[in-house]
């Protein structure tokens, strides 16, 4: 490449040739790598608007927001805890992020059963995490929360929750059948020449989801 | 470097069946020509509208429609022309054509995904279309689907027509990502050997950014498609305060919503949107006007560094569509200056083209024609966005025919100019044969004036206060005399002279596909790497066995010293001497 800029001398510039140089603005970056970076991009966008909205929503409404620490507590074995299954819940999609972590490791080393058993214990975290969403929704539902209204305030607040909630755990069941399936595939050897960078790539899609969860945990459950 | 060289060894599965060569083809050429027919297809469809629509406003006792029919007509070509066509074309058929081509790519980055997105912008226009055949119509909300409004019953198509729109737009968006993830991956890393990201043509500098624009912009109409998808369905109220149905007088389920996060949302979306027009626009019409003039483009990196810079000011501009929405007027403050800050390197662009242009060897080809008339075109539409762009200059004429005028006249018709010079311009390349120059200067001379006697006369109408989106003005002498009537039956008449016109396009694009003259691989002897490839039409893989190697920037035309007034990006340094750094600071 050096024969075919020209000289430059400032840091920026330097900077600005470096990244233009021909064929990869990334070097060492795989095509679905950069892909799978972009579009987490533009996710990130997505999830953006619907927080932006919702923040915009509950500062524009007329009505009281329910206090959000009643609304999720539990009573377990006689103690009134609040916002506990939200912990829980939070805790074990960041402990799917460290064994998803655990399994990338296990790819670069081509330790491929490794890698494979850790991804499936990512999925199944993933599935237990949206098995006690299921379980909120089921409760708030019960409790009388609908879209359209609910018996403690703003109707905002049902409409928002099921729409952001389940927004997210879309995302959350599509990261586990995408889980599964690399998951297999790398069981299987399908990638012993081509390398393990799929494994990466699907963690950052699992990172993300995750990292979604933390934002919508801090201005939903704690605002 | 390891994964671009990969791509070079890379076995080539070439499609044997008609199926898998030209129905589920995953070859980026065929997706673009998929592309760009059912773009072309369904903006027929909206210009038929506008005819529908122009007699209603010029000769209302000529044809039978009423105020649903009119309002329905406006929303779906409004909606039609600007995602459906304009956006799919230059995105989905020029970038996909071009981008692999002028890099030098065997094909996008992830040619499966980008077969999907072809076929859910296919679902996307059919749902759009069915709106049309179901109870009570397509929607007549305005293309911008303000809520309540939108969902309100008495608005046309309330009942199902909203809901098949904001499907449709959820299903382009999906199409549209696919689309763009693999035209920025590809633009970011699969070029050639040589293909410095500054030396690769202003086309694929515009479409990029334009892509990156879309990815980014389009989040917020979905995210907006999908609130307004839950009002209308299930009947949240994330839009829609409280309010009394306007047929009963009840009061509607409707409770605290808030109508103007709408409109935040969309034109968050709204205003890239026009840039994600404009932008591939500027980019073609460089390669044109530096064509055609045989001279090199002047200040090609200014002209790179005015598209990011537009396309980063495009974000933070949006609430100059809503000035009269009843937000803070600080807001106003602040949306104007960045507005009238986005003129500076738009401006830089006019003026670098025209310098481009200055003591060029002006050849008046089809597709210069078409590019002269866009810079005449945009200049205008550019200066009357300055009055609108300003506060207290827009309260008075806002929603009155000065917009209607200004928008049309810079992303309507100076897009869609492009769009008529590109295709004259790539035509040879897609076909292996030329389009008939004669009925293609016809058709610019039509178009070109037509489009002129048609939207100049609605500035004058905008400034005697006629409003926009009224179907009919009996009883309305005040803000529509007789002089006015006058003047709209004769942009009537030029607006169905301008459409029928374009008939003669249609017949030339199929003529000249089985008649026209043989082009050989390079008949505007251009220097970008699409008119090297070895094959016109390039086969499937585009380069043959061995990808090109790029020496130069794309727009050495009369270099001193060499043999040929221009001098193709393949020829090397010894051949021809580089003059990189004259270009390049």
């Amino acid at each position: 490449m050096g024969n075919f800029a020209p000289a430059k001398t400032t840091r920026t510039e330097v900077l600005i040739e470096d990244w233009a140089s021909d064929k990869d603005a990334f070097k060492n970056v795989s095509w679905g790598k950069a892909m799978m970076w972009i579009f987490l991009l533009s996710d990130t966008f997505i999830f953006s608007c619907f927080l932006v909205g919702y923040m915009s929503v509950r500062m524009t409404t007329a009505e009281i927001w329910p206090n959000s620490s009643e609304v999720f507590a539990l009573t377990i074995m006689g103690e009134h805890i609040p916002l506990i299954l939200i912990a829980i819940m939070t805790f074990v999609l960041i402990t799917s992020s460290g064994t998803m972590a655990m399994a990338v490791n296990c790819g670069y080393r081509n330790q491929r059963k490794q890698a494979a058993i850790l991804m499936l214990v990512t999925a199944g975290f993933g599935l237990c995490f949206v098995g006690m969403q299921a379980f909120e929704w089921s409760k708030l539902i019960e409790e009388g929360v609908r879209p359209w209204g609910n018996p403690m305030g703003a109707p905002q607040f049902g409409a928002i929750f099921f729409m952001v909630t389940g927004f997210h755990g879309f995302h959350v069941s599509i990261g586990v059948i995408y889980l599964i399936i690399v998951a297999f595939k790398v069981l299987r050897g399908d990638y012993e020449e081509r390398g393990y960078e799929i494994v990466e790539i699907t963690g950052l899609y699992w990172h993300f989801v995750d990292l979604v969860w933390v934002f919508i945990f801090a201005f939903f459950y704690l605002w | 470097m390891a994964y671009a060289d990969d791509a070079e060894h890379e076995e080539l599965h070439e499609p044997t069946s008609f199926i898998s060569k030209y129905v589920w083809s995953q070859d980026h050429k065929v997706i673009a020509i998929q592309y760009s027919l059912i773009a072309i297809f369904v903006g027929l469809v909206a210009l038929v509208l506008s005819a529908m629509m122009r007699m209603q406003i010029g000769f209302p006792e000529s044809i039978d429609m009423d105020s649903t029919e009119y309002y329905q007509a406006m929303t779906m070509h409004g909606m039609i022309m600007v995602i459906y066509l304009l956006t799919a074309l230059f995105l989905g058929g020029f970038g996909n054509y071009l981008i692999p081509l002028m890099v030098g790519a065997r094909d996008m980055v992830f040619p499966f995904v980008n077969m999907l997105s072809v076929w859910f912008y296919l679902l996307s226009v059919l749902v759009l279309l069915a709106s049309f055949f179901v109870p009570g119509g397509p929607t007549g909300a305005g293309w911008t689907l303000y809520p309540p409004q939108a969902i309100t019953q008495g608005t046309p198509g309330a009942e199902w027509g909203i809901i098949l729109m904001l499907v449709s737009l959820i299903i382009f968006i999906v199409a549209a990502t696919m689309g763009g993830l693999n035209y920025v991956t590809t633009v970011l890393q699969a070029r050639t050997h040589g293909m410095t990201m500054f030396r690769m043509p202003l086309t694929v500098w515009g479409i990029f950014v334009a892509t990156i624009l879309a990815l980014l912009a389009f989040p917020a109409l979905f995210v907006s498609g999908i609130m307004m998808l839950l009002d209308t369905t299930i009947g949240t109220s994330f839009f829609m305060p409280d309010m009394f149905s306007p047929n009963q007088g009840t009061a509607l389920d409707y409770t605290g919503g808030s109508p103007i996060l709408f409109q935040h949302l969309f034109w968050f979306f709204g205003h890239p949107e026009v840039y994600i027009v404009a932008l591939p626009a500027f980019g073609l019409v460089s390669d044109l006007i530096s064509v055609h003039a045989r001279r090199s483009i002047f200040g090609y990196r200014m002209m790179v560094w005015a598209i990011v810079v537009i396309g980063v000011l495009s974000f933070v501009v949006w609430a100059h569509h809503m000035y009269v929405s009843g937000m803070n007027p600080y807001f106003g403050f602040f949306f104007a200056v960045t507005t009238l800050v986005i003129a500076v390197p738009t401006a830089l662009k006019v003026y670098n083209w025209l310098l481009t242009l200055w003591r060029g060897n002006i050849h008046l080809t089809v597709p210069m024609l078409f590019s002269l008339a866009f810079i005449v075109t945009f200049l205008v539409g550019g200066l009357t966005g300055l009055f609108l762009g300003n506060v207290v200059v827009d309260i008075p004429l806002s929603d009155t025919y000065f917009v209607v005028a200004h928008f049309h006249m810079v992303m309507g018709v100076a897009p869609v100019l492009v769009v008529f010079g590109s295709i004259y311009h790539w035509y040879p390349k897609i076909t292996g044969r030329m389009l008939h120059d004669g009925i293609g200067k016809l058709h610019f001379w039509i178009t070109f004036l037509g489009t002129y006697l048609i939207y100049f006369p609605m500035h004058y109408l905008g400034f005697l206060g006629m409003p926009r989106r009224y179907y009919a003005w009996e009883g309305y002498q005040v803000i529509n005399p007789e002089s006015a009537q006058s003047l709209n039956a004769f942009i009537t008449v030029m607006a169905i002279i301008v459409g029928i016109s374009q008939l003669l396009f249609l017949f030339n694009m199929v003529y000249s596909y089985f008649k026209g003259k043989p082009s050989g691989g390079n008949p505007w002897k251009a220097t970008s790497l699409e008119w090297l490839t070895p094959e016109t039409p390039p086969k499937h893989g585009n380069w043959g066995p061995s990808l090109p190697v790029v020496h130069r920037w794309a727009y050495d035309y009369g270099v001193p010293g060499a043999a040929l007034d221009y001098t193709p990006q393949t020829t090397s340094g010894e051949e021809v001497p580089i003059h990189e750094s004259d270009h390049n600071e």
